[in-house]
């Protein structure tokens, strides 16, 4: 692999890596592991623990797959290895 | 106009849609049946996706779920969510930059086995089979209730237009009748609950009223009177109910995302968009698409248990006369779903959590999506809605399986390994050939629910999970990983998983209460075997690891082919190679 193909793919992992911690501290953190503290807090009607749980968590997930697609489309463009426009 | 006309209208004019959509984008090449021609744009291919992953499970049976677990209905709802996340960054733009048309044809070019490629046919066709009986009895209790004609006719009618549509179009016409499908059953799944959040709230927008005040002027948040209610006849409280321990639901949720990520009808979609960056972000729309529902479905699963409390018990001591229930009471204990039995001979109806004194013996979980409008006396059309937009999830679903496995047989199996040499024109025929007789063994099993139908979506989902995940991962994020260590990895994964499942076959499978797939049955005993797939997936790395350790690193060409992959320029539509 060329160096900077090699590159291009580190940041892509540590990009993943980035976004993968987001996902478990939304879902599995918030939602799960920690919802009995979280559930002291309200957020209007909604416990807060319960709300990442139900509702939050995939608001969050939506927000990080387009920040994902956004953030590659610009690193595809700094390694000059963007598809050609057909 | 009576329920019935309305019904038969709106069942009927959604059917005539997807025909006339069938007949506009018929497909002529293997191309355009497999991949729709690489030709779709990302918020199309977003909305399709939304309409082939959301099933007659997400539409019927999810909210359902949650109005009785309350917080524990969470694991469905992060779970089917959040896989999109892993699949966004960690298959779909590889996947789709390698550029061929099904799940297994990758497997097989990776490993560069013949022997991975069929491991991966055979569990794309388990899990889609056992995936798609629930649709045909999704559709045919949508019809037998609604329309009410017998089960089998309904179940033989939902064949027939997936037959149309699906065989003549392809991924083409499936594409494009999935998108109709998805507007249909977002706009029925979300007007009830506008409706019923209004009255119930005053807030039309289901995701905040959730979080409103009830509209009687009492000031008090709609979840904490939901709480009191539950809690005063004895069951769980709704907002911190858990679904077993802490750990089931761990597992639970991971296996749920896992399973979600590796679902091959789910990722063959992704082939079908010109590029990868189209590819990453028609991943974001069809998370959009499907957040729209399962942001919704709380607030149903909310509302229609307090509108069911509030029916049965309209204030504290004050029990509904049996005599005078309503009629949407009749129409479903008329289907065995719902039954009363009057304990204490008092004429009343009591709903409590004490087997002793609880009168509503049955309350099945499917119901409360499909009575819910009736439940909150909305117009009839707004019923009339739902039944076309529960047949919309069941066959849009159906037909997206039914494609995944056509497509494996026809193009892994004939083309790939037994009939090198088949002609385009014949591979496109086999296709429609062996499409047709996955519908008819699909509707036999329909018909005919095999012991194992209770535990499908266990099945469907652990061996995604424990099988075609990791081995599409390792693939990709792994140059070295060898053949042999894939397919010992897959088999050692699905093993265990499966082994898993089939132990509690006969513990699981009561009869008559799988309805779409139930999963209850599965949660008295220990791990619940949904939970199981993470566990599967982990024996699949682990095993998978040690056999490369042993026999060796993927040759130069494979590792190269890897680094191909890997970064999105010089990518072309999907085709041959």
């Amino acid at each position: 692999m060329s160096t900077n193909n090699s590159s291009y793919w580190r940041e892509n992992l540590r990009l993943i890596f980035k976004c993968l911690i987001v996902w478990f501290v939304v879902s599995f953190g918030c939602g799960l592991l920690f919802v009995e503290e979280l559930n002291t807090i309200r957020l209007g009607g909604y416990k807060l623990g319960f709300w990442f749980a139900q509702q939050g968590s995939i608001y969050v997930f939506v927000a990080l797959v387009f920040y994902y697609s956004h953030a590659m489309n610009k690193l595809d463009a700094k390694y000059g290895v963007e598809e050609s426009e057909e | 106009m009576d329920l019935k006309t309305l019904t038969y209208i709106a069942v009927f004019s959604s059917f005539g849609l997807y025909f006339a959509i069938a007949w506009w984008a018929r497909a002529s090449s293997t191309s355009e049946f497999y991949a729709a021609g690489g030709h779709v744009g990302p918020v199309a291919n977003g909305m399709a996706i939304g309409a082939d992953w959301m099933s007659a499970a997400s539409f019927i049976s999810m909210a359902g779920l949650i109005s009785f677990l309350g917080y524990g209905g969470s694991v469905f709802l992060m779970g089917w969510t959040g896989g999109y996340v892993l699949l966004a960054m960690l298959l779909a733009p590889y996947l789709r930059k390698h550029g061929k048309f099904t799940v297994p044809e990758f497997i097989g070019d990776r490993y560069y086995s013949k022997a991975a490629r069929i491991v991966a046919v055979a569990c794309l066709i388990i899990a889609s089979l056992t995936y798609i009986i629930g649709q045909m009895k999704g559709v045919g209790v949508a019809f037998s209730r609604f329309l009410e004609v017998d089960y089998g006719l309904g179940l033989g009618i939902g064949m027939g237009v997936v037959w149309v549509y699906a065989v003549m179009g392809g991924m083409k016409g499936i594409t494009y009748t999935q998108i109709a499908q998805y507007c249909v059953l977002i706009f029925a799944y979300t007007v009830p609950a506008v409706f019923i959040s209004l009255h119930l709230t005053g807030n039309p927008i289901p995701q905040l009223g959730l979080g409103s005040t009830m509209a009687d002027g009492s000031g008090v948040y709609l979840l904490d009177k939901l709480d009191l209610v539950v809690t005063d006849l004895g069951f769980k409280e709704y907002t911190t109910a858990k679904l077993g321990n802490g750990i089931n639901m761990f597992a639970y949720t991971l296996s749920l995302m896992i399973g979600t990520a590796g679902l091959p009808h789910v990722i063959m979609r992704f082939f079908t968009v010109p590029s990868v960056k189209a590819a990453r972000a028609s991943a974001g729309y069809a998370l959009v698409f499907i957040a729209l529902l399962y942001t919704v479905a709380p607030a149903v699963g909310a509302m229609a248990r307090m509108n069911l409390m509030n029916t049965i018990e309209p204030s504290p001591g004050q029990n509904l006369v049996y005599d005078e229930r309503p009629q949407w009471f009749k129409d479903w204990e008329k289907t065995g779903l719902l039954e009363f039995e009057d304990k204490n001979g008092d004429g009343k109806i009591q709903y409590t959590a004490d087997a002793e004194t609880n009168e509503m013996i049955k309350v099945d979980r499917d119901i409360m999506v499909l009575a819910n409008p009736a439940i909150a006396n909305l117009p009839n059309w707004v019923i009339a809605l739902v039944a076309a937009g529960g047949l919309a999830a069941a066959l849009s679903t159906a037909a997206g399986l039914l494609l995944a496995i056509s497509s494996s047989i026809s193009h892994d199996l004939m083309k790939g390994i037994l009939t090198p040499n088949i002609s385009e024109k014949n591979e496109l025929l086999s296709s429609r050939i062996v499409m047709t007789l996955a519908i008819l063994v699909s509707g036999y099993l329909g018909l005919n629910p095999p012991g194992f139908a209770a535990g499908t979506v266990a099945l469907a989902f652990g061996l995604a999970a424990s099988s075609i995940f990791p081995a599409l991962m390792m693939g990709i994020f792994s140059k070295k990983i060898s053949g042999h260590a894939a397919v010992a990895g897959m088999c050692s994964g699905i093993g265990v998983t499966m082994l898993y499942v089939f132990q509690h076959k006969g513990i699981m499978f009561i009869p008559g209460t799988a309805f779409l797939g139930d999963m209850e049955a599965n949660w008295f005993f220990g791990i619940s075997p949904n939970a199981f797939g993470v566990v599967g997936a982990i024996v699949n790395f682990t095993v998978a690891f040690i056999v490369s350790k042993i026999t060796g690193p993927a040759p130069k060409e494979i590792q190269q082919l890897v680094e191909n992959f890997r970064i999105p320029s010089g990518a072309g539509a999907a085709h041959h190679h």
